[in-house]
């Protein structure tokens, strides 16, 4: 049976931090229309310090170890907003996870879950504030109603594009009112290709 | 795109190396704990019985917020990336080093990010049973409504509000009195601001907003944030003008009040331009029948290489006149 083990995982920090790394400009510069423009730069040495951290576990690590790894060295290279949004995240999937080496991937969706639930947590945020919560949630939705990893990311992406439309209630943007409307939020940008990212990582039965 | 010139080494490694520059500039001021690199502490600040007055947020923005920790003012800064809030660990390290037993108050501009991170590090204190309270700063009139206060972003009025807050701790009050100094001095603190052109940042080195050639934005934040409105560069007094009666119109001042003002450099515009600008502010406040009692005109709140500047007015009364005249010696700011 096909398994996420704790070295697929660690692939999948390595797939994002590649990931967050080709994107840090396109990020920065959606965030510099509505924001101040680092988020790209936030996110590209967040997923690089929980990549490098992931990998620099030892043998013998559990998922649980993976994510919590992540989480901390996220959250230290980057505070920001991004790194106790995504550090949270994090541990919630860790736990979700638990202290195993194995989960099916058949399973995984539940822990775009958690990391939806940490990030509504953290951020107190409702969808619809044109945050990056209006990737995750409707992911997690997907998740929950036992939609396939596919599936999730397209809702995901279809959440951030429609951001575009929102006018932004909470977070930096939000001082902006009615002229956030028509640019993407950044955070939900980001959001959505790390979903894509995950989905990608978790789907092939091989662990490529 | 042509990137901008800076004098870096690797963009990544900007707000080390500045550290690295404060730290051997200014050693008589400032000491850092070997485990925690990113928390700068006042060296003859803390001490036993006294408040902690903890501040802190991105950097990028020198002498805020480094400059303001020495005896006097606050205790300890918590050092972020560049315009990025500091995670929990080094605010955590500024307060534990900083703390003497009398609680411990955290100071910084109401960002969501800066929030979220100090308010991890609040739990975590409480764990260790170190009581913190925390006052944001909201003194941008240009980034909410008046009835919207709280959602208001902290800019250069936190000069005035840390000066207060840091004040009242040196003064030996306790934490309950500086926690209430501090919210009265954010509460009459208005600032407003006016950018001529971008910043960038130190790893992409390209503007973070597009301001065409001629035009300036009113109330633009110290982040680049996008402001009230965008229109033709106009001559300073005009400019002096409309922030001016924002801030009157606001602030609500009865002949005779006596006011503290800061003229503010985001970043590249020259105290020339600055003492221009001032020149009209004071004609204002004359008119307006105001006693200044200090002034401030330099770069005490900057957006790294921005242009463009911002006018702070603090409405003080006798408590505020009191903590703003107190003394503090810090590395970017002394006051006899």
């Amino acid at each position: 049976m096909a398994e996420l083990t704790p070295q697929r995982l660690v692939a999948s920090f390595a797939a994002l931090a590649e990931k967050m790394d080709a994107e840090r400009d396109t990020l920065c510069r959606l965030d510099g229309v509505i924001g101040d423009a680092d988020h790209g730069i936030a996110m590209a040495q967040g997923m690089a310090a929980a990549s490098g951290a992931a990998a620099d576990l030892p043998e013998g690590a559990s998922l649980q170890d993976v994510f919590n790894a992540a989480a901390k060295a996220f959250l230290n290279a980057v505070g920001a907003s991004s790194g106790p949004l995504y550090a949270t995240a994090f541990l919630r999937a860790g736990k979700a996870a638990g202290p195993h080496a194995a989960m099916p991937l058949a399973e995984t969706p539940s822990l775009i879950a958690a990391m939806a639930e940490g990030i509504a947590a953290r951020g107190k945020a409702e969808p619809g504030q044109k945050t990056m919560l209006d990737a995750w949630a409707p992911a997690a939705e997907a998740a929950r109603r036992g939609d396939d990893l596919v599936a999730i990311s397209a809702v995901a992406h279809a959440g951030a594009e429609a951001t575009a439309e929102m006018i932004a209630t909470l977070g930096r943007a939000a001082r902006l009112g009615e002229r956030s409307r028509g640019h993407r939020d950044p955070g939900a940008v980001s959001a959505a290709m790390i979903i894509a990212v995950m989905a990608e990582s978790w789907s092939r039965p091989d662990g490529a | 795109m042509t990137l901008t010139q800076k004098l870096i080494n690797d963009g990544n490694d900007t707000v080390d190396e500045m550290l690295a520059g404060v730290m051997a500039a200014h050693p008589d001021h400032l000491w850092r704990p070997d485990h925690a690199p990113r928390a700068v502490i006042a060296r003859h600040g803390p001490r036993e019985g006294k408040v902690a007055l903890v501040i802190g947020g991105g950097s990028g923005h020198e002498p805020t917020f480094l400059g303001f920790v020495g005896k006097g003012l606050a205790d300890a800064a918590a050092i972020g990336n560049v315009f990025a809030s500091p995670p929990p660990q080094p605010v955590m390290d500024a307060a534990m080093a900083a703390h003497g037993g009398a609680g411990v108050l955290f100071m910084y501009g109401n960002y969501a990010g800066d929030v979220m991170n100090f308010d991890m590090a609040a739990e975590m204190l409480e764990m260790e049973g170190i009581e913190t309270r925390t006052v944001l700063t909201t003194d941008d009139i240009a980034s909410a409504p008046r009835e919207a206060r709280d959602k208001r972003r902290g800019v250069a009025g936190n000069v005035f509000i840390f000066k207060a807050a840091g004040a009242a701790a040196d003064l030996g009050l306790p934490l309950d009195e500086v926690e209430r100094i501090a919210r009265h001095a954010n509460a009459r603190t208005y600032t407003m601001g006016v950018a001529l052109s971008a910043c960038s940042l130190p790893q992409t080195r390209r503007p973070n907003f597009d301001l065409p050639a001629g035009e300036m934005e009113i109330g633009m934040g110290i982040h680049g944030e996008p402001g009230i409105r965008r229109e033709a560069l106009r001559p300073a007094d005009a400019v002096t003008d409309e922030i001016m009666d924002a801030i009157l119109s606001e602030m609500a001042a009865a002949p005779g009040d006596r006011v503290a003002v800061l003229v503010n450099s985001l970043g590249s515009t020259p105290l020339m331009e600055l003492y221009i600008l001032h020149a009209r502010v004071n004609a204002r406040l004359k008119a307006a029948e105001l006693e200044v009692h200090r002034t401030l005109v330099g770069p005490y709140c900057t957006s790294m290489e921005m242009a463009g500047a911002s006018i702070t007015i603090m409405h003080l009364d006798d408590e505020l006149q009191r903590m703003i005249d107190h003394p503090c010696d810090c590395a970017m700011f002394r006051q006899g």
